[in-house]
């Protein structure tokens, strides 16, 4: 019983001036700050915040190279030149050049290889997380402000969904597809991965809708629409967007779980995944085929769930 | 600071009534937090001490850092951000910021209990009022499930709960928030404590239920000898059970007095017009007096009194010189036991 | 009305309210005229009619059955006159906050009427039922929540503004919006602050100043003062009742602290388990109760001032408020009342006059439910 936590009562006031009844009255110190929204007050925290500066020095960094892999190699990764084939090991002396982390099974320099592939990695994971999180939102939303049967129905809907094992499911939908390009991964991964979203969403909206600020907002007689995109919408975006950068990194494990196992992107793509799943098999000879590429997936995933950590942290002042 | 050195390294006698000496003593006692923008400063130097079955009410609006003082006393102030800088806590004459965690945790609970505002988010919803009850007697006393179980009920037959070993299975939200505040009452009875701090114990409940659930908290304070810490910002409430009073403003005691005392003869520009501000049930009044300004930010305390941007009364001195705690006396000079008032002008604020 | 007859209730002979003059618009032209048209000070402006709102109780989750219903507000009736404050009291589960959310159209009503200057408001739509919101409007209780955290001061204030446009031409609003904060007592240049940069007492005023956009006649108080700390209640209270003059506006107050309502309210409605158990002017209420719930709730009051409550009879009311989900039968009131008898448990007591003041000249002589009303000056120290 003693051991209750106790919301602690530090309230900072601004040191400022009212009125009342008419007379004007000077409160003592000078107006500390100007107007500072949330979304402001949420950076301030992030910027201070090293798990996030090192996250987004990651995540620039890999975007980066997604966007421009000329700018780090002017390697191909798929020039093939069996001569180096099973002899490339790493010259780590050799700094970004073709031969910096050796060269895989069929001669293709490694170092390009891990930088063209990060193009399909991080194209699926944004992908994926924009389609859901739109898809997620409106669905949740609707769910959630209308309530009744719409909300029995679309949650049924989100529970069916919910019950097919994500990897399993993108298992058997990629299967049926011949031609897998980055766009049908990303469909397929979407069609499957949105009821996350959505069951955030509509639990935010549901909160929200009670506000006496949206209680205030129906008696001044505003619109539906106007409820949603002015009030419940704006402050139901911060636990979405934590659940979607989290999320992000989880497409990227998947994108290379699916390349793994064959069935994500096709075996001409350059991608991490496909590339373990190559490197698996000269495990013994040369396992820096298959570490480096695996290492970088890693490196990728935890970078975004380090951002989204972040993110939660610097937009739940609750959890602070 | 001196510290009384008999009271220091003898053992906290058992025994009750004692009346010499008190039970809890805070000794200038400051608090901060850190925060984003500053160091926000919580309590700036708290004395106050409380008597075995004396009631002691503290008086304060929010930010006065009445709260802050009781979660330093019973050790759940979260630090960080929290910090202690200065001062002392004594128990029954020992220092509790000097004890170990382990010392500490066997007084809280079985020497200080706390009774919180909200009963509700306070009791654990997904176990039964009597488990929760009776767990105290088990992990404390380590009675068995059965004789725990007695106990769990009996209590609950002492703090009125009616038909107490029907109810005794059913969780929190099955009762009502006046004995939902009553059982936490009971919890905090469990192990016979010495002080019970209680903050806002009424704050929620209606005033039907509030009179029931005071006159009990009043009733098992007698009947326990207890010292009673309680923690309000309700002028009314005090007046019913408090044997004195110290008003809080900005981290700071402001005034302190005998109950009575208080009500008819405030010292303190700040109490005095907190009474002149609630309107009166039994009268119709004109337009309120109203303490202007706001209450002050604890970032930014004012130099000088805290209060002086709000006083009515301020000179200059007020925003340069911290006033200290003036003994309170009368016109003729003779002392009024256990009156003082952090004002420059507390003789023109009370004899006018 | 029909609906209601079904329950079996006998309805409130109710002396209490004047006549509604029904306004029979054939045209939402007409309802707006209506709505329109100024009221003289003194005439009724709002008039509530055996409003009831049940919640119903259901189980199931696709087909819902129901199984209940919380009777919240179970018909009650009365007349807010133009420039008065009505004070509505009661504790918490009285249906005094289901009342507000009522009359601000939030809620339908089950059953019953709200007359708006003779347009019965549950009935309206479209243009007609817009002109009404924008003349009835709400103060919240919790100015923490009743504020978008995500908006600045002037898009809550100048939010109305852009839901009745007529109200405010566009390039004028932003001179309006400072102007209310002016009028609140707020630094005009805030207008680009967010809610949370502000304190309590403040946000309460960006609170009002949002209810006064629209220049309303009415605004429904919802207990507006209570999460305040007292120093700063003080001051809202005293702005309130200067905006009340300013602007000429009639007050629905609803509180459960009854020394605000006695100091804001020139009359005072008395609720409980959704019922209304006594109604009157200040005065009749506070010094003259006869109803025994007003007389214990105002002996529960805790009065800050020892001396002058020590000749004070104090009654201490047992048990909780029964659900309003399953009430007593007969006088609701009874189970926890120290005058009941059989009567009270057959016979539901109607809001009037007591027979034994009916007609006498006293301040008593006032609208109370009970089969057993009695004078007694619960207040003052005999």
């Amino acid at each position: 019983m003693p051991d209750k936590t106790v919301e602690k009562k530090v309230e900072a006031l601004p040191g400022d001036t009212v009125s009342t009844a008419g007379v004007v009255v000077a409160d003592a110190g000078p107006a500390p700050d100007k107007a500072r929204s949330l979304w402001s007050d949420a950076w301030h925290d992030l910027r201070r915040n090293p798990l996030f500066l090192v996250s987004a020095v990651l995540i620039v960094f890999l975007l980066v190279m997604s966007a421009w892999p000329g700018l780090f190699t002017s390697a191909s990764p798929r020039d093939a030149d069996l001569a180096k084939h099973y002899l490339g090991k790493p010259n780590w002396g050799h700094f970004f050049a073709p031969d910096w982390l050796g060269y895989d099974v069929q001669g293709r320099s490694i170092y390009a290889r891990v930088v063209h592939g990060a193009r399909a990695s991080i194209t699926v994971g944004v992908g994926v997380t924009l389609a859901v999180t739109v898809l997620g939102t409106v669905i949740g939303m609707i769910a959630g402000y209308f309530g009744g049967w719409t909300d029995t129905l679309l949650s049924r809907l989100t529970d069916i969904f919910l019950g097919i094992p994500f990897l399993l499911g993108a298992l058997v939908v990629l299967n049926s597809f011949n031609d897998r390009t980055v766009w049908v991964v990303i469909m397929a991964l979407a069609f499957l991965g949105w009821t996350q979203i959505a069951r955030v969403a509509r639990g935010a909206v549901i909160t929200i809708k009670q506000a006496d600020y949206v209680v205030a907002a129906k008696a001044l007689g505003a619109s539906t629409s106007r409820i949603l995109f002015r009030h419940i919408l704006p402050n139901a975006l911060a636990p979405i967007i934590v659940v979607a950068t989290i999320a992000l990194g989880g497409y990227i494990a998947a994108e290379a779980t699916l390349s793994f196992l064959g069935v994500g992107l096709g075996d001409t793509a350059v991608s991490w995944g496909g590339d373990v799943a190559r490197g698996r098999e000269q495990l013994r000879i040369a396992p820096h085929t298959l570490i480096i590429p695996s290492v970088m997936v890693s490196i990728t995933v935890l970078s975004f769930l380090m951002f989204g950590d972040a993110v939660r942290n610097a937009l739940d002042p609750k959890l602070r | 600071m001196t510290i009384i050195d008999e009271t220091a390294e003898s053992p906290a006698p058992d025994g009750s009534g004692d009346t010499g000496r008190p039970l809890l003593e805070v000794r200038d006692l400051h608090v901060e937090f850190h925060t984003r923008d500053g160091i926000a400063k919580a309590v700036n130097g708290v004395n106050y001490s409380v008597a075995a079955g004396e009631t002691l009410a503290v008086l304060g609006e929010s930010g006065s850092g009445k709260s802050v003082t009781a979660q330093a006393i019973m050790g759940i102030l979260d630090m960080p951000p929290g910090r202690i800088p200065k001062g002392e806590i004594l128990f029954r004459g020992q220092d509790m910021l000097k004890m170990s965690g382990e010392e500490r945790r066997k007084i809280r609970g079985s020497k200080i209990a706390m009774i919180f505002q909200d009963a509700l988010s306070s009791l654990n919803p997904v176990l039964s009022v009597g488990y929760q009850l009776s767990e105290m007697f088990r992990v404390h006393q380590g009675m068995s499930k059965k004789d725990a179980k007695v106990k769990a009920i009996e209590l609950m037959d002492r703090v009125k709960i009616p038909a107490a070993g029907d109810r005794v299975n059913d969780y929190p939200h099955q009762f009502s928030g006046g004995m939902r505040q009553r059982i936490m009452i009971a919890m905090a009875l469990a192990l016979e404590p010495d002080l019970i701090i209680a903050d806002e114990p009424t704050t929620a409940l209606d005033v039907t239920v509030q009179a029931q659930v005071m006159d009990l908290l009043a009733e098992l304070q007698r009947e326990y000898n207890m010292g009673l810490i309680l923690i309000t910002h309700d002028l009314g409430v005090v007046a019913d059970v408090a044997d004195k009073i110290a008003v809080m403003y900005a981290g700071r005691i402001v005034e302190r007095a005998p109950v009575h005392e208080l009500y008819k003869r405030p010292a303190h520009p700040y109490t005095k017009g907190l009474l002149d501000s609630i309107p009166r049930l039994d009268q119709k009044g004109q337009e309120l007096y109203a303490i202007k300004g706001l209450p002050p930010n604890l970032l930014r305390i004012p130099t000088g009194c805290a209060f002086n941007p709000r006083c009515p009364q301020a000179q200059d001195v007020c925003r340069t010189d911290v006033p200290p705690l003036h003994p309170v006396t009368e016109r003729d000079g003779t002392e009024l036991a256990g009156r003082g008032s952090a004002c420059h002008f507390w003789k023109e604020t009370i004899h006018g | 009305m029909a609906e209601l007859s079904k329950t079996g209730e006998p309805q409130d002979a109710t002396p209490n309210v004047s006549e509604v003059e029904v306004v029979d618009a054939h045209s939402e032209s007409e309802a707006v005229a209506a709505i329109e048209a100024p009221v003289e000070r003194g005439e009724p402006i709002l008039q509530v009619r055996n409003l009831v709102k049940h919640f119903p109780l259901t189980q199931g989750i696709l087909f819902k059955k129901q199984v209940g219903a919380v009777k919240a507000v179970d018909g009650i009736s009365f007349d807010l006159y133009q420039g008065e404050t009505l004070g509505i009291v009661g504790e918490s589960g009285c249906g005094k906050s289901t009342v507000a959310k009522l009359l601000m159209m939030l809620e339908k009503a089950t059953a019953g009427e709200i007359f708006y200057k003779g347009q019965d408001v549950t009935k309206l739509s479209g243009r007609a039922l817009k002109a009404v919101r924008r003349n009835i409007q709400m103060v919240f209780q919790d100015p923490y929540t009743s504020l978008n955290p995500r908006m600045t001061v002037g898009d809550i204030i100048g939010e109305p503004f852009d839901i009745h446009p007529e109200v405010a031409p566009k390039g004028d609003r932003r001179r309006k919006v400072q102007e209310l904060l002016d009028v609140v007592g707020l630094n005009p240049e805030y207008i680009n602050r967010y809610p949370h940069q502000f304190s309590g007492g403040q946000r309460q005023r960006i609170g009002i100043a949002r209810g006064l956009a629209l220049n309303p006649e009415i605004i429904i108080c919802d207990e507006p003062v209570s999460a305040l700390d007292v120093s700063v209640q003080a001051q809202v209270i005293n702005l309130m009742e200067r905006l009340q003059d300013e602007f000429n506006l009639s007050y629905v107050f609803i509180a459960h602290d009854l020394s605000i309502v006695r100091h804001i309210s020139d009359r005072v409605g008395v609720m409980y388990l959704g019922k209304m158990a006594e109604i009157g002017t200040d005065e009749q209420i506070y010094d003259h109760p006869t109803h025994p719930y007003t007389q214990a709730l105002l002996s529960a009051v805790p009065v800050p001032d020892p001396e002058s409550r020590e000749g004070r009879e104090r009654i201490i009311l047992t048990g909780d408020v029964p659900s309003p989900a399953n009430p007593p039968s007969g006088c609701r009131f009874r189970t926890r009342c120290w005058k009941a008898q059989d009567k009270c448990a057959e016979e539901v007591p109607l809001l009037a006059v007591p027979e034994r003041f009916k007609g006498q000249d006293t301040p008593a002589a006032h609208e109370s439910a009970c089969h057993f009303a009695e004078e007694k000056d619960v207040v003052h120290a005999s």
